[in-house]
C-alpha cells in the first residue's frame, strides 16, 4: 500500500511537473516588435571610446582562401582598435546553419554571426525578432554607397520576414559568389575545341568529350545540394532569368511545370542518363569530385568560384573558369549572389562594436584585402582583379554578370524545405529514378504550398 | 519480583544497549527509496526529463525558438500520412537484418568455430574484430564512404577481378544504398555479437560435449543441442543492443548519404534532426522521436520476452 502510495505520487508529481512546465519558447517573446532598429542618429560609431570589451564571431568561412583573408581582416581590426579582442568561432556552413537557429534563441548570442540569406534562415530569423536592423548602421556608415541595390536586396527583408528581396537590412556580406564553368585548357586543346561561346556549343562540346573517352563534366551529388550549381547556370538557358528570380526567391507569381523549365530538367535527366555526369554522380561526395578533377578526371566542372583558388594551387594556368554563355533572354544569367551575410543578433552585448566591425569588413581597403588573399570581393571586382590564373577569369564573370546579366539566386533560398526538395528531387533526375515531368511537379508542389500559404 | 522483572527485562534492554536502536528515517518504509534517490536524480535530469520535454514538445508547433502553438495530437496525426516518415520507419526495419540477423547468424557460427579450435594468440584475434565497435562512427562512416566511392576500393577490387559489370557509386544508387549502410551496420556490430556469444560459449562445461560426442552427435547436432541453447541469453542480449543500434542509426546515415539517393537511406533519427535542425519543426521531429522511442521500446520487449520464456 504505502509503496503503491509513494510511486503513485512520484508519478502524479512528475505528471504535474510537465503540465505545469512552461509551453516551450512561451519565455522568447512574441515576434518582431522587439527586433532593434536603431536610427542612423542613435548609432554609436566611436569603438575606441567602448572601453575593453571581447567581440565573439562566429563564420563558416573555412576554406583555405576565405580563412586567409578573414583572419587578415581580424588582425588589422584588432591593430585599429586595441580595446576589441575578437574571439572567433569558425566552423563547416552546415555546421553553423545547424546551430544558428538554437544560438540565436539562447542569451548567450555571438556579436557577429554568419546567416544565410534563404527564406528558411533569415527570412525565419527576421520574422521572430531575432537578427538587428542594420538599415541605421547603413546610413551611418555609407554602406549604400559601396554595394549596388541588387547585392543589399539579396540580404533585404521586410520586417516581418514575409517578402524577400526589399525592406530593411539584416546582414552584409563581403565577398561575391558566381556559379560558372571550370574547364581544362589541356583537355579543350586535345579534343581542339575553344571555350564555348553559346549552349549549344556547351552541349556538342560535352558530345565531343564523350566520344574521345573523357568524363564530360565532373559532378560530386552524393550531399545532394550540389547539382543545385549546376542546374541553375543550366535553367538559365531555358528559362526567362527573371522567372528564376521568382521562383528562387520564393515569391509568388511563377511555375516549375512550365515546359521551358521542363526543357531545362529533361536535358539534366540526358546528362545523368548518358553519363556525361560521370557514372555515378550521386555516388561521390562533393569534397572528392574537385579533387579529382584536379587530377584530371572530367573536361568541365560546373559549380561555385569558391572553388576557383583551392583548385588552382594544383593545376595552375590549366584551370580556367567562365560565366555560363548568354542564356534565354540573351543575357548571362547564373546562379550567384553574396557570400553568406553577417548579421548582428537582436541580443548581442555589443552591436556598435558589432556593425563597425561588418563595416571594416566589407570597406573599400577589405575589398582589396579578401582580392589579395585569393578570395572574390563583392564590391570593387573589375577594379581588383588579378593579372593572370583562374581569379581573373572568376572576376571577370562576376563583373559580366552583375553588371550586364542577371546574378540569379540560389534555389534554395525560395522555400525552409526547398533545399531538401531541390536537393532530392535532382538527384533522383540524375540518376533516372525521377520522370522530369514528376521532378517539376514535387519542385511545384513545396514552391505552390509556400507561395499560397503566405 | 524486581528482579524476575529485571531478568525479562534485560533481553530487551542488553542489546539495545550494544548497538543503538536504527533511527526514525532508517525504518521508515521510504528508506529504500532513499538509495535509489541519487541514481534516480541523475537519472530523471538527464534521460527522463527530456523525455517528458520531447513528448510534451510534440503537442507543440514550433521553431526552436520565438512563440509556440499547442497542435494536441496533430503532429502524430500527420506522421501517419507522411510518406517520408513511413519510409524511414521502413528502412529502419531494414536495417534490423544488417546490424542484428546476419551479425547473429555470421556471429554464431564463426563463435562456434573458435571455440571448437584452439588458435593461437586468442586475444589478438579477438581484438581486431571487436576493433570496429571502439572507432567513432563518424570516423567508420568516412572511411566507408571512400570504400564505396565510384572510384573507391570496392570498385577497385571488382575491376581487379573483372567484375567491371558490378561496379557502381555504390551509395548514389537507390537499388544499393541502404544494403551498402547496412553493411557497414553488420562490420561493426559483428565483432560485439561474437565477443558476447563466444563468453557464453566459453562458460558451457565441456563435459556436455564430451557426453555428445560419445552418444555419436556430430558438429552440427551438438551445435543445436548444446551451444546454442546455453547462449540464448547472450543472444537475447546481443539482439537487444544490435536492434537498438539498427533502429536509432543517425551517424553513418548523416555521414554518408544524408538520407539520398532521393530518400532512399533516410532514417527515424535522421528524420527527426533534418526536421527540427534544418526545417525548424521541433513539434514534429519531437513525435518522430516519440514513435521511435516506443518502437524500440516495443520491440526490445518482445525480444527479451522470447528470450527468457524459452530458457
Amino acid at each position: 500500500m504505502r509503496r503503491r502510495n509513494f510511486l503513485g505520487s512520484t508519478a502524479a508529481l512528475g505528471g504535474l511537473g510537465l503540465l505545469t512546465a512552461c509551453a516551450p519558447g512561451s519565455d522568447g517573446g512574441d515576434g518582431g516588435s522587439e527586433a532593434p532598429a536603431p536610427a542612423a542618429d542613435e548609432v554609436d560609431t566611436d569603438i575606441a571610446a567602448l572601453g575593453d570589451i571581447t567581440l565573439t564571431v562566429w563564420d563558416q568561412e573555412v576554406r583555405g582562401a576565405q580563412n586567409d583573408a578573414i583572419e587578415a581582416l581580424i588582425g588589422s581590426f584588432q591593430e585599429k582598435y586595441p580595446n576589441v579582442t575578437i574571439d572567433r568561432n569558425s566552423q563547416s556552413f552546415d555546421d553553423l546553419q545547424q546551430q544558428t537557429g538554437l544560438a540565436l534563441s539562447g542569451n548567450d548570442v555571438p556579436d557577429v554571426l554568419q546567416v544565410n540569406n534563404a527564406r528558411g534562415d533569415m527570412g525565419t530569423f527576421v520574422a521572430d525578432g531575432l537578427l538587428t536592423d542594420l538599415t541605421g548602421y547603413a546610413e551611418a556608415y555609407g554602406w549604400a554607397d559601396r554595394f549596388t541595390p541588387s547585392v543589399l536586396g539579396k540580404m533585404s527583408y521586410s520586417s516581418d520576414g514575409v517578402t524577400f528581396g526589399e525592406g530593411s537590412l539584416y546582414g552584409l556580406a563581403q565577398t561575391g559568389e558566381v556559379c560558372g564553368i571550370y574547364y581544362s585548357q589541356k583537355k579543350l586543346d586535345a579534343l581542339g575545341l575553344a571555350a564555348p561561346t553559346t549552349w549549344d556549343e556547351v552541349f556538342s562540346l560535352v558530345e565531343a568529350a564523350a566520344a574521345a573517352d573523357e568524363q564530360p563534366i565532373m559532378l560530386g551529388n552524393l550531399d545532394q545540394w550540389p547539382a543545385l550549381h549546376v542546374f541553375g547556370p543550366l535553367q538559365a538557358n531555358f528559362v526567362p532569368a527573371e522567372t528564376i528570380v521568382t521562383l528562387g526567391m520564393g515569391n509568388a507569381g511563377a511555375d516549375w511545370t512550365t515546359d521551358d523549365n521542363l526543357a531545362a530538367l529533361s536535358q539534366l535527366a540526358e546528362w545523368g542518363a548518358s553519363g556525361a555526369l560521370g557514372d555515378s554522380p550521386n555516388g561521390l561526395a562533393y569534397d572528392d569530385a574537385w579533387p579529382l578533377f584536379t587530377e584530371g578526371t572530367g573536361v568541365l566542372l560546373i559549380g561555385g568560384s569558391w572553388l576557383g583558388p583551392d583548385m588552382e594551387a594544383v593545376m595552375g594556368e590549366d584551370l580556367r573558369f567562365m560565366a555560363p554563355p548568354a542564356g534565354a533572354d540573351g543575357k548571362v544569367a547564373t546562379t550567384g549572389g553574396t557570400g553568406i551575410p553577417f548579421s548582428v543578433p537582436s541580443a548581442a552585448a555589443n552591436p556598435a562594436a558589432a556593425a563597425a566591425f561588418i563595416d571594416f569588413i566589407t570597406s573599400d581597403e577589405a575589398m582589396a584585402m579578401i582580392a589579395e588573399n585569393g578570395g572574390m570581393p563583392v564590391n570593387r571586382t573589375a577594379e581588383l582583379a588579378p593579372d593572370s590564373g583562374v581569379n581573373k577569369d572568376i572576376y571577370e564573370a562576376f563583373d559580366a554578370v552583375s553588371t550586364e546579366g542577371t546574378l540569379l539566386p540560389y534555389l534554395d533560398y525560395a522555400t525552409p524545405s526547398f533545399a531538401d526538395t531541390a536537393g532530392a528531387t535532382l538527384q533522383e533526375v540524375i540518376g533516372g529514378q525521377a520522370e522530369p515531368a514528376a521532378a517539376a511537379e514535387a519542385l511545384q508542389e513545396d514552391y505552390g504550398a509556400f507561395t499560397e500559404g503566405s | 519480583m524486581a528482579s524476575s522483572t529485571t531478568g525479562r527485562r534485560a533481553p530487551a534492554r542488553l542489546p539495545a544497549r550494544r548497538r543503538p536502536r536504527p533511527s526514525a528515517v532508517a525504518r521508515s518504509a521510504a528508506t529504500p527509496y532513499l538509495f535509489i534517490l541519487p541514481a534516480f536524480l541523475v537519472y530523471g535530469a538527464f534521460a527522463l526529463y527530456p523525455l517528458g520535454r520531447a513528448a510534451q514538445f510534440s503537442l507543440f508547433e514550433w521553431k526552436g525558438f520565438g512563440s509556440s502553438t499547442f497542435v494536441g495530437l496533430r503532429n502524430y496525426l500527420d506522421l501517419a500520412g507522411d510518406a517520408d516518415f513511413r519510409a524511414a520507419i521502413a528502412n529502419a526495419l531494414i536495417l534490423i537484418v544488417f546490424y542484428a540477423v546476419i551479425p547473429l547468424v555470421v556471429g554464431l557460427v564463426l563463435a562456434a568455430v573458435l571455440r571448437r579450435g584452439q588458435v593461437r594468440g586468442m586475444g589478438f584475434f579477438r581484438t581486431v574484430v571487436f576493433l570496429p565497435q571502439v572507432i567513432a562512427l563518424v570516423v567508420v562512416a568516412v572511411a566507408w564512404r571512400q570504400i564505396y566511392s565510384p572510384n573507391g576500393l570496392l570498385n577497385e577490387a571488382l575491376r581487379a577481378v573483372g567484375l567491371d559489370v558490378l561496379t557502381r557509386g555504390w551509395l548514389g544508387d537507390p537499388g544499393t544504398a541502404l544494403a551498402a549502410v547496412g553493411f557497414i551496420g553488420t562490420w561493426v556490430e559483428m565483432g560485439l555479437v561474437m565477443l558476447l556469444l563466444l563468453s557464453g560459449m566459453s562458460r558451457i562445461p565441456a563435459e556436455q560435449f564430451e557426453a555428445a560426442r560419445l552418444d555419436g552427435a556430430n558438429a552440427v547436432q551438438e551445435f543445436f543441442a548444446i551451444t546454442l541453447p546455453a547462449v540464448r541469453g547472450e543472444i537475447t542480449v546481443a539482439l537487444v543492443l544490435t536492434i537498438i543500434a539498427a533502429l536509432k542509426t543517425f551517424d553513418l546515415v548523416y555521414m554518408t548519404t544524408s538520407g539520398g539517393p532521393g530518400n532512399s537511406t533516410t532514417v527515424p533519427s535522421f528524420e527527426a534532426y533534418f526536421r527540427a535542425f534544418e526545417l525548424r519543426e521541433v513539434g514534429s521531429a519531437s513525435a518522430v522521436a516519440i514513435v521511435l522511442t516506443l518502437l524500440i521500446f516495443v520491440i526490445n520487449v518482445g525480444v527479451s520476452r522470447i528470450g527468457e520464456r524459452e530458457a
